[in-house]
């Protein structure tokens, strides 16, 4: 690069401003975090940079998360912010192999919102607490004047006590391990999305919101998991990227196996997006031992939100960083974590 | 998915392969033209699969990138206007002009919509009167009948608050200026098959015949790519140079009559300055003088706007085909999808950000 002299007249990431595609769960995202919040932060629990962090206490392992929720709109096909408030939270600590305990729930609400819709999504989220039998145990309300906020914003908070000998977290996923994913990805994303704008499907596109918990501890209990991470923003692209890049692997996974229902694939395929980097709210993905994946994956389809689980590839020693997805006639590519948001495609 | 697992089938692909190893002889060139071509290709890996004989080079069709700076810049103004909503197809937003990209001017407090049909500006002018609706008009034959339509049905609606700013082109013209240039290495073109669907195939035939070069109206599925590549080099080996359709459950010889008469009502043929190339005769579309009130570049006053163009970008070589991606020192160093100098690594199915995506890296 010596005698090349580049005149950038665009540095575009030299951004003055936060963008929306700071919060993507793209590499924008990534950026931030990378030099905003762990320089200021520092610490080594942070630093692993898992869903949760395991704090130690005693003899008591205890996983400790946060997420906030700023959905529009509100309630969509399959579920509603509150769900999804209630869902999230419980499912970051069921990435830890925790049993949830109690969540948090804090209220940022737009001066003007209607009372009626806050309590439904307050039912909602009393329902899915419930359904998870993770209680909310304490919360916050602040009111904003109107135009401060997008009608309501809701963050939760959760804690979780790891059982003893349980030990996940990204950066033990290690090669020869097999690849599960716990059912059909792009549902949560594409609901969403086709109410936004207004798009009307042909065929039943449901958000897939769920609590993970129970599933998790069924996996746990039938062999040895390494990592796991449900695949929200940025969807399983980005997670399988993330876990290779943390835990220094190469990931080789098979696109044929990777599950999307037909209406989901069909509203992708309509409007360029790639279902790989498709939100999804009630899946994960598992690197576990290789000895372990065949009863695993059997105790995953005993449950219903893994009813269609499949094994979808394995991480290697070759190319660590990596993400090789083996097309479907045969070829071979790159995936890599999406820049900001997808944009649908012109044509 | 009906016509489209069907033209995922690796059978079919490895059938078509093995059909292209067995017919090529020599060394090719082939030029497949429309972006989303690109895309599919370095997706699915179609070039890692192909015989040594068969190099493919990448084409202008992508209309993100071939849209010129000088309409970015005019685009970029009327987004930061106050009583302005500027409407554009999403992938337009990350395309950085001179000063910025319509995210930057989002963030900034520009009301900046995405659409997926100009269509839906109508709704946006309807519901928002005391605001000027300025939908960003750009693309090939593909997008014109919907963004003519828009205006159309403008006017039979009275709405006085919608424009477009116009910067759309054409294909055939970028294909005579490929063939045309110097160092032209293009032995055949894999035709867009949405274009085509739009436009027929006839506007094609005097080029096939004058510059002695085949032209398959091709799709966009691994299959349709392999086989009408498989068809492009078939007429190379046989001395044949024809148009011949492989994409033919989409489009007709006359393409579709409909849509073409709505573009000829509404817009009239321009040159028009493509980015990275320069001005190429007749390739674009501007609105006729009756429709001049919805022409967004006459209804406001867009004087006094300078673009400048970063000098290392080669992006108009990759463009023409007269360059490859990783031909480009800047490539995956100074330029990736991050900080991109050029359009190419912007749009999806710019080339150099295909490459970049799916980790094409020297």
């Amino acid at each position: 690069m010596t005698d090349f002299t580049l005149s950038c007249p665009l540095p575009i990431t030299e951004r003055k401003t936060v963008v929306l595609g700071h919060g993507s769960g793209g590499k924008l995202s990534a950026r931030l975090i990378r030099e905003v919040f762990l320089p200021a932060f520092d610490n080594p629990l942070l630093n692993r940079l898992d869903d949760q962090a395991v704090l130690q206490a005693g003899a008591a392992r205890i996983a400790f998360t946060t997420d906030s929720f700023v959905v529009t709109p509100l309630f969509f096909p399959g579920g509603d912010i509150g769900k999804l408030a209630v869902h999230g939270t419980v499912n970051d600590l069921a990435m830890s192999g925790a049993a949830p305990l109690a969540l948090s729930a804090a209220f940022i609400l737009e001066e003007g919102f209607p009372m009626e819709e806050l309590a439904r999504i307050v039912a909602s989220m009393a329902e899915a607490a419930r359904a998870a039998g993770v209680p909310i145990v304490t919360g916050d309300t602040k009111v904003v004047p109107r135009g401060a906020a997008d009608g309501i914003f809701i963050t939760t908070s959760g804690v979780g006590l790891v059982p003893a000998g349980v030990n996940i977290s990204a950066s033990l996923a290690r090669p020869g391990d097999k690849i599960l994913l716990s059912g059909s990805i792009a549902d949560h994303g594409m609901a969403v999305m086709s109410k936004r704008e207004g798009l009307e499907f042909e065929g039943d596109i449901q958000s897939d919101t769920a609590a993970l918990h129970r599933l998790v501890a069924e996996m746990v209990a039938a062999g040895e998991i390494h990592a796991l991470r449900d695949p929200t923003r940025g969807g399983l692209g980005a997670t399988l990227v993330e876990i290779a890049t943390t835990a220094a692997i190469g990931v080789e996974a098979e696109s044929a196996a990777i599950p999307v229902r037909e209406p989901v694939r069909a509203a992708c395929e309509l409007l360029g997006l790639d279902p790989l980097f498709v939100a999804n709210e009630g899946k994960l993905a598992a690197f576990v031992a290789p000895e372990s994946a065949a009863r695993i994956l059997e105790a995953m389809r005993a449950n219903p939100l893994g009813r269609d689980a499949v094994l979808i590839g394995e991480a290697v020693e070759s190319h660590p960083g990596m993400v090789l997805l083996k097309t479907e006639i045969g070829g071979t590519r790159v995936v890599d974590l999406p820049f900001g948001e997808q944009l649908p495609r012109i044509c | 998915m009906k016509y489209v697992d069907e033209f995922r089938n690796r059978t079919l692909a490895r059938k078509l392969l093995a059909e292209i190893r067995r017919t090529v002889t020599r060394p090719w060139v082939i030029m497949e033209v429309c972006g989303g071509q690109t895309h599919s290709i370095v997706k699915y890996g179609i070039d890692q699969l192909l015989p040594p004989e068969v190099e493919l080079v990448h084409g202008p069709g992508c209309p993100v990138c071939v849209t010129a700076l000088e309409s970015i810049d005019r685009a970029h103004s009327l987004a930061r206007r106050p009583g302005v909503i500027f409407c554009s197809f999403g992938d337009m937003l990350r395309v950085p002009g001179s000063d910025g990209d319509l995210f930057r001017i989002k963030a900034q407090g520009g009301d900046v919509r995405v659409v997926y049909s100009p269509l839906d500006c109508l709704k946006v002018a309807r519901a928002n009167p005391a605001k000027q609706v300025v939908f960003f008009a750009i693309g090939f034959e593909t997008t014109a009948p919907a963004n003519a339509m828009s205006v159309w049905q403008a006017r039979a609606e009275g709405l006085a608050n919608y424009s477009i700013l116009v910067s759309h082109v054409t294909v055939p013209p970028a294909m005579t200026a490929i063939l045309e240039s110097p160092g032209n290495r293009v032995r055949a073109f894999l035709g867009a098959g949405h274009v085509c669907a739009v436009m027929g195939w006839e506007e094609y035939e005097p080029l096939a015949a004058r510059y002695r070069v085949p032209i398959v109206v091709t799709g966009f599925e691994p299959a349709d790519l392999l086989e009408g590549i498989l068809m492009a080099v078939r007429q190379l080996e046989s001395g044949r140079s024809v148009v011949e359709n492989q994409y033919g459950r989409a489009v007709l010889r006359e393409g579709n009559p409909d849509a073409r008469r709505m573009i000829a009502r509404v817009f009239e043929p321009c040159d028009r300055a493509w980015r990275g190339i320069g001005v190429i005769p007749g390739s674009g579309y501007q609105l006729r003088e009756e429709f001049a009130a919805f022409d967004a570049a006459r209804v406001f006053d867009l004087a006094g706007i300078i673009s400048h163009e970063p000098e290392a970008c080669i992006s108009g070589l990759v463009l023409q085909g007269a360059r490859r991606p990783l031909d480009c020192p800047a490539f995956g160093t100074s330029c990736t999808p991050e900080t991109p100098l050029g359009a190419t690594m912007v749009s999806a199915e710019g080339a150099c950000a295909a490459y970049y995506n799916y980790g094409r890296r020297r």
